[in-house]
């Protein structure tokens, strides 16, 4: 592995990302064009998004990054520049922090744009502060990204990739807590809950919300979050072959 | 000398074998055309060369090493068959972003754009291209820091035939410079520019030999009639 490549990977990501400046425009409007909808839907009921609107602006990128990362992958095996980069001086490791990088930085700009609505334009008030949700939505940005590019060796087509997003991605959502609470759910569900990533993500999010620091519980939280994205990438440096039939 | 010696070399795809124990050696400093019908088996040979094919058994000596391994990764060029590089690029980002990854400077990318007569489209993204220029592309990427083996498939499909004379001519060029290529085509015209022949069918090799001798062994013109001539001969 080395810095020279993986910078160089990071910025080739993000030079291809700039270039299709409808994506850029999607990822960066579409979460905040959300919470308005959320705000608004319970616009009677002021509490829900002040429950949910954290959580949404940290988890959103996950759901983003997983599908670009996926898509993108996707593209590298299925055009040979996988294979090329695969014949020369690269680890893979450079791959995946290349990405790490380049991902991460447009989460983090994401992250901010969705946090600037939600706190500024939307009166979101949580305990804890705008920023603390920033970096945890580029940690579970990261973990998306992980996941993404993990799936990605499971898919032989774009419309199989698409297709990861509500069959992976979707029941996290519903069962993390953030559309119900855990405790009232089925018991199997709590279980399946508890074994599933973005629970944690959830968990940590909330936390910083509700208590205004994420405490032991929290760091755990987001201790468990670091630990399912190293798995990730590393079942997905395992994906990254260079030999194939 | 011998840039690469293939020992009993097999390779098994879906169970069925593709390479069936083949055996060939390609001298260092020349032009070797590796020719033959399509499904062959000329591009899993080429894989397995650059070391991202999958091997079922066979030794594969590349440079002195094995095919694949990491200190070849600096001196083996690989052309794929179809254009492997970044439509959302420009020329000039792919090349540098492969430039960096091979840690050869800017002024080689530039070296490289030139070689292939692709700096009026430096700024030009790749997936606006024509089908010819992208693939010139993909072949600068394989050229970039003056590798001593290029593993080129099909560099010249697509091409007019003024830049095909071109290319063949750099690539002559490099070859006396001491650079040793493998190039792939189902043209066998293009086989007249060759020094050294290989001949595949169904996963063999039918002849390998200098283009000289083989036109000589057979009483032929060109290689066409003499690929032609020996697949009559192997079917008799």
């Amino acid at each position: 592995m080395s810095p020279r490549v993986t910078l160089a990977t990071g910025r080739r990501v993000l030079t291809q990302l700039r270039r299709d400046r409808r994506t850029i425009a999607l990822l960066l409007a579409v979460p905040s064009v959300l919470l308005i909808l959320m705000r608004y839907v319970f616009d009677q009921d002021p509490q829900v998004f002040q429950r949910v609107g954290a959580p949404m602006v940290g988890i959103f990128p996950m759901v983003s990054m997983f599908l670009v990362t996926s898509i993108a992958m996707l593209r590298e095996r299925t055009t040979g520049t996988l294979e090329r980069l695969m014949t020369m001086p690269l680890a893979k490791l450079d791959i995946l922090a290349g990405y790490s990088i380049g991902f991460s930085l447009m989460a983090a700009v994401q992250a901010t744009v969705a946090s600037a609505v939600a706190f500024v334009l939307l009166d979101l008030t949580i305990a804890g502060s705008a920023w603390q949700v920033v970096v945890l939505a580029v940690l579970n940005a990261i973990l998306g990204m992980a996941l993404g590019l993990f799936m990605s060796a499971f898919a032989n087509s774009e419309f199989q990739a698409v297709q990861f997003m509500p069959a992976f991605l979707l029941p996290q959502i519903l069962l993390c807590g953030l559309i119900a609470d855990r405790d009232t759910m089925a018991e199997p569900l709590q279980w399946l809950s508890d074994v599933l990533p973005m629970t944690y993500a959830y968990e940590a999010l909330h936390r910083v919300a509700a208590d205004g620091q994420l405490g032991r519980r929290g760091a755990l939280d987001v201790l468990v979050v670091i630990g399912f994205a190293v798995l990730a990438l590393l079942l997905g440096a395992a994906t990254l072959r260079r030999r194939t039939d | 000398m011998s840039a690469i010696a293939i020992d009993r070399l097999v390779v098994v795809r879906g169970g069925r074998p593709v390479l069936d124990g083949l055996s060939l050696a390609i001298e260092q400093g020349r032009i070797t055309g590796l020719l033959g019908p399509s499904g062959c088996g000329k591009s899993t040979l080429m894989r397995s060369i650059v070391g991202v094919q999958r091997v079922a058994s066979g030794s594969l000596e590349v440079l002195g090493g094995e095919a694949g391994d990491p200190a070849l990764r600096r001196s083996v060029g690989y052309l794929t068959q179809a254009p492997s590089v970044y439509a959302d690029l420009t020329v000039r980002e792919n090349l540098r972003y492969f430039g960096r990854v091979l840690d050869v400077g800017d002024d080689a990318v530039e070296r490289v754009i030139e070689t292939v007569d692709l700096a009026d489209a430096v700024h030009s993204r790749v997936d606006r291209l024509s089908g010819g220029q992208r693939a010139r592309v993909s072949l600068a990427a394989a050229m970039l820091g003056e590798p001593p083996l290029l593993v080129l498939d099909e560099p010249t499909v697509g091409l007019d035939p003024v830049l095909r004379v071109s290319l063949w001519d750099g690539f002559r060029r490099l070859a006396e410079a001491g650079t040793t290529l493998l190039v792939s085509s189902h043209v066998m015209d293009e086989a007249d520019r060759c020094d050294d022949i290989v001949l595949m069918r169904d996963g063999a090799v039918l002849a390998a030999e200098p283009r000289a001798q083989l036109l000589e062994r057979t009483g032929c013109t060109g290689v066409e009639e003499a690929f032609l001539k020996l697949v009559g001969e192997a079917a008799a």
